[in-house]
């Protein structure tokens, strides 16, 4: 195993092994309904909040007022790179209805999501290092006072040269982007090898090396970020924030403003859309925070959309170069790749960014030997982070493409190619990542015979055509982002004689339902109907601690943590009614409202809320704990636990395109969307997560890019392209294709009811499924993203394309007849339930 | 800066007469949130791009971001509060409800007024004319494909079913 350039972790902060919790096992396990049949499980159920969204009567953290509020705004730096020499606040703090003023040397202390990477302040202090980088902040009786105010501090800037680009970051070292690096502009450098890459390259029949272009995107939720900061007379503070980590936020607004945990509260109010870019504190919170510790009043800070794309910590630009080697039969051999990452200002999630880099590769093919080198490097642009499918979707981006143009070389249909690689289930990784259910090879038939593929595949008219890929994903991250030897997930569940259960849990909803798998988890276990139950989420007073909405962890985690605390809870129940009937409590069914004996259900029966009763007068007081930790995995080097997961889910997508030759535009008809997670707790909730993940990876594919100014008369280099969702291009009902989901259910032993994720995954095959149909549509290929027309018409221009696009059609129909007789003979994988 | 002088804005809105205290140069969506209390609308970008504002007024779905609130006065203005009937949510709203068209929800309340517009125009919608008329609405989570659900859905209910 080779590794450089990763500074060890202190031994203090790594955490004992042997102390890891052990979840409880359930007789029966995880993945069995608590009677004989799921009552809620499975079924096309409505969201807990559904009603309140639609009604207009959810309230998101804009929707809050408190009395006596005050507004607040960010002044934000106008230069890429530029060394504050003085910040003069005095014209602003004279205007009537300014309360406070903030400037770096308020919030001095350095914060950030990974603790070995804090290089981040509220304001900045000494240097702005982007467009936007905030620099002061105002609260006033309201937010016009507050942006006047803004136009009265005087800021003296001396500007130093901007780094915009990877390669600027690399060959100009002495212009250094954040202090905190090591060495130059080096955020993050990871290389990593798992056998010998170069030998069994060697035994290829056909070897592709090709370069990559990853162009950076953001997520763009509809609700912008908001904050209100209420620090009150006792020295407690409470922030209500659009946040999808709370807990995290909680720590590091500790750290920040000085004061003790246990003296703050966050609460996420209902959630307007995050897709990872709520998923670390930002200067709003620490700032609506500090303004109200100094007014004594609540202070509001709401982004605009401008500031959005200033907060950033979206998809990071990639240059992948890799180089591939196939069989004849199809077999993969050895995996080359190395990875330049565009970064942005500051660190954010980026060292786990760049092991996911290369970590997340290696299923669901099998590699017989792989190595990655991945840098991160720091430039003056605002900061890139976790956005959906955080890591991974570049280099599944760039390997999908290779897939594709390997299985080209060998004359080999690029399904069957997949098919043959497949890695297999309960099985590790080259890079050991373990490996449970595994259901990809049914993504791959359900896409394949969904798409009609065998009859358009190299088969469409000129400008037509069909592309494939697939992907995998983590159900949740093995470690807790600080190390330690809690749980990742916890539940409280309180029940009492009205029958109305109330489960109290970290965790975040975003709009992807997790509120929703918690009520579904505790109706299930009682009997008890969905609308009986509350979920009290995300609130730090009350509810234990969950880490969070990322890394697709929560339907997983949390709904682990949920299944045991309602399990014991049922126990409870159910012990109650045994001794009242004489029979054992494994006996006893609560479901559909209604406590009966399965022995004598007619004569043995009585309302669950009877039954509570009775539970409650045996056992005192109704309440149950669980939580759920992740067992100990990873390969046993550095880095081996970054990508290690409970659970992966797996994708396969199918892409129809249909392309204009004459313009370059490529207009996607349909993507056939089939996902394996695990068992779906509701197919609906599943099917709007692959829906949703498919659109933004077209997305990302077709339209958005984000993108930065050279310099030019009247700004300097790093200014936005256009932070406005008219300038940024998300696709309109128009624009989107039509998305059919094909829900393939492999339950994973490990799984609440063998559940995994949905949210996430079906993200990945979007892109390269189309860059490959449009390959078969006009034979050229789309290495850099996105694939618009000004891109695509060159590429036409640049080759015979016409020619390439027949030869391929040529190449695969003559295989096809050989290739069919060893089909026959290819291991399909193990099948999954 | 903030214009000192306050006008006294009346709006007709889901039916009830409102009054409230605003400067002169407010929207229409700060007079709905701010002035009234009607935080259903929601303001994604505050400049005409996403339609998470977006309210009907005699019977035309209006951006309430780009619009003034005093040029609204005398007409006749619904907005997503003013959709549920006695309580109930609207057909509508229970088909966005029912088949998972709301996931975060931001741009629900703006895309379900420009869908009980069309549906009020053409009752019986196909699914071309349902993405153009939700054109302006950015919906970040769907994909759209639920949303087309419901709408179709509540149309059937409605009666209007092709």
């Amino acid at each position: 195993m080779k590794r450089r350039g990763t500074p060890a972790i202190p031994a203090d902060r790594m955490m004992p092994a042997e102390k890891r919790l052990i979840p409880p096992a359930w007789p029966g396990g995880r993945t069995a309904p608590p009677n004989r049949e799921f009552r809620v499980i499975g079924k096309r159920n409505r969201k807990v909040e559904g009603l309140a969204k639609v009604t207009g009567r959810a309230i998101y953290a804009d929707d809050i007022a408190l009395p006596r509020m005050l507004h607040g705004k960010l002044l934000r730096s106008p230069h890429a790179h530029a060394r504050i020499r003085s910040i003069d606040v005095s014209a602003a703090r004279a205007l009537p209805g300014v309360h406070a003023i903030l400037t770096g040397r308020d919030l001095p202390e350095y914060f950030g999501i990974i603790p070995w990477t804090e290089d981040e302040q509220a304001l900045c202090e000494e240097k702005a290092r982007y467009v936007g980088d905030a620099v002061a902040a105002v609260a006033a009786e309201s937010e016009l006072i507050a942006e006047e105010a803004l136009k009265r501090i005087r800021v003296e800037y001396e500007t130093v040269p901007a780094i915009t680009s990877i390669d600027e970051a690399l060959e100009h070292p002495e212009i250094k982007v954040n202090e905190k690096a090591k060495e130059g502009n080096i955020s993050k450098h990871v290389h990593l090898e798992f056998g010998d890459v170069e030998a069994e390259l060697e035994k290829s029949d056909a070897t592709i090396e090709a370069e990559y272009w990853y162009e950076g995107s953001t997520h763009a939720p509809i609700e912008p970020h908001c904050a209100i900061g209420d620090f009150d007379a006792t020295g407690f503070l409470t922030l209500y924030s659009s946040t999808q980590v709370a807990h995290y936020l909680h720590r590091d607004l500790a750290k920040v403003l000085g004061l003790p945990t246990q003296r703050i509260r966050v609460i996420q109010p209902v959630v307007g859309g995050a897709f990872g870019g709520k998923s670390e504190p930002f200067s709003l919170e620490f700032c609506a925070a500090k303004l109200s510790m100094l007014t004594g009043r609540p202070v509001k800070i709401l982004y605009t959309r401008e500031e959005v794309f200033y907060a950033h910590r979206g998809r990071h630009p990639m240059r992948l170069r890799y180089r591939t080697g196939i069989k004849r039969d199809g077999t993969l051999t050895g995996v080359d790749a190395k990875i330049h990452i565009d970064g942005g200002a500051y660190s954010s999630f980026g060292l786990v960014t760049t092991y996911y880099s290369g970590q997340l590769l290696t299923a669901p093919y099998q590699m017989k030997a792989y190595r990655f080198d991945s840098t991160r490097v720091f430039t003056n642009k605002p900061c890139c982070g976790p956005k959906r499918g955080h890591g991974s979707v570049q280099p599944r981006f760039a390997f999908e493409c290779q897939i594709d143009k390997l299985a080209d070389a060998i004359g080999m249909d690029p399904i069957e190619v997949r098919r043959r690689n497949f890695l297999g289930e309960h099985t590790r990784t080259v890079n050991e990542l373990r490996v449970t259910s595994n259901g990809f090879p049914q993504c791959l038939e359900a896409v394949e015979r969904a798409s009609d593929w065998k009859r358009k595949f190299r088969r469409m008219p000129y400008g037509h055509g069909v592309g494939v890929a697939g992907s995998m994903y983590i159900s949740g991250t093995n470690y807790c982002i600080y190390p330690n030897e809690m749980p990742q997930s916890g539940v409280q569940l309180k029940l009492d004689r009205s029958g109305r259960a109330t489960v109290f849990c970290g965790a975040s909803d975003i709009g992807q339902g997790s509120d929703s798998v918690l009520a579904y988890i505790v109706a299930e276990e009682l009997g008890l109907d969905i609308g009986d139950i509350r979920v009290v989420a995300a609130d730090t007073d009350l509810t234990p601690v969950d880490l969070g909405s990322y890394s697709s962890r929560e339907t997983f985690m949390v709904g682990n943590a949920c299944l045991d605390a309602a399990r014991k809870l049922r126990l409870m129940v159910a012990e109650s009614l045994a001794e009242r009937w004489g029979c054992r409590a494994e006996d006893v069914t609560l479901a559909g409202g209604v406590a009966c004996s399965t022995r004598a259900p007619e004569k043995e029966c009585m309302s669950v809320q009877s039954a509570f009763q009775l539970a409650e007068a045996r056992h005192g007081t109704l309440g149950s704990v669980g939580w759920y930790q992740s067992p100990k995995l990873g390969g046993d080097y550095r880095g081996g636990t970054i990508g290690a997961s409970p659970a992966y889910s797996f994708t396969a997508h199918v892409a129809e395109v249909e392309c204009d030759p004459e313009t370059g535009r490529v207009s996607v008809r349909k993507i056939w969307v089939a996902h394996d997670c695990g068992r779906a707790l509701n197919p609906v909730a599943v099917e709007g997560q692959m829906e949703g993940s498919a659109y933004m990876g077209f997305a990302e594919a077709i339209f958005e890019e984000q993108l930065f100014k050279p310099e030019a008369p009247g700004h300097g280099a790093g200014l936005h392209h256009g932070p406005s969702l008219l300038d940024y291009r998300i696709p309109t009902s128009l624009d989107t294709p039509e998305l059919e989901s094909i829900i393939i259910e492999s339950v994973d032993p490990e799984g609440p009811y063998g559940a995994k994720e949905a949210g996430e995954g079906p993200l990945h095959p979007s892109i390269p499924a189309i860059a490959n149909a449009i390959y078969d549509a006009l034979g050229v290929r789309c290495d850099r993203l996105p694939f618009d027309p000004p891109r695509v018409f060159r590429l036409l221009r640049s080759c015979d394309a016409r020619a390439q696009w027949e030869r391929a059609r040529a190449h695969v129909h003559e295989a096809a007849t050989g290739a069919q007789a060893t089909a026959e003979r290819s291991p399909s994988g193990t099948r999954a339930r | 800066m903030e214009s000192t002088t306050t006008a006294v804005c009346r709006l007709r809105v889901n039916g009830d007469l409102r009054e409230c205290a605003i400067a002169p140069n407010s929207t229409l969506l700060e007079a709905l949130r701010y002035g009234l209390g009607l935080t259903g609308s929601k303001q994604g970008c505050d400049k005409g791009d996403c339609g998470a504002c977006t309210v009907v007024v005699d019977g035309e779905p209006v951006l309430s971001c780009i619009s003034l609130a005093l040029a609204f006065e005398g007409r006749e203005i619904t907005t997503i509060e003013g959709v549920s009937e006695g309580g109930k949510p609207h057909p509508l709203q229970d088909a966005f409800d029912l088949t998972g068209a709301a996931q975060c929800g931001f741009c629900t309340p703006g895309i379900l007024m420009s869908a009980w517009a069309l549906l009020r125009k053409n009752p019986s919608p196909s699914r071309d004319e349902i993405a153009q008329a939700l054109s302006g609405n950015l919906c970040r989570c769907t994909g759209y494909t639920k949303i087309f659900e419901a709408v179709e859905r509540a149309a059937e209910s409605l009666g209007g079913a092709r």
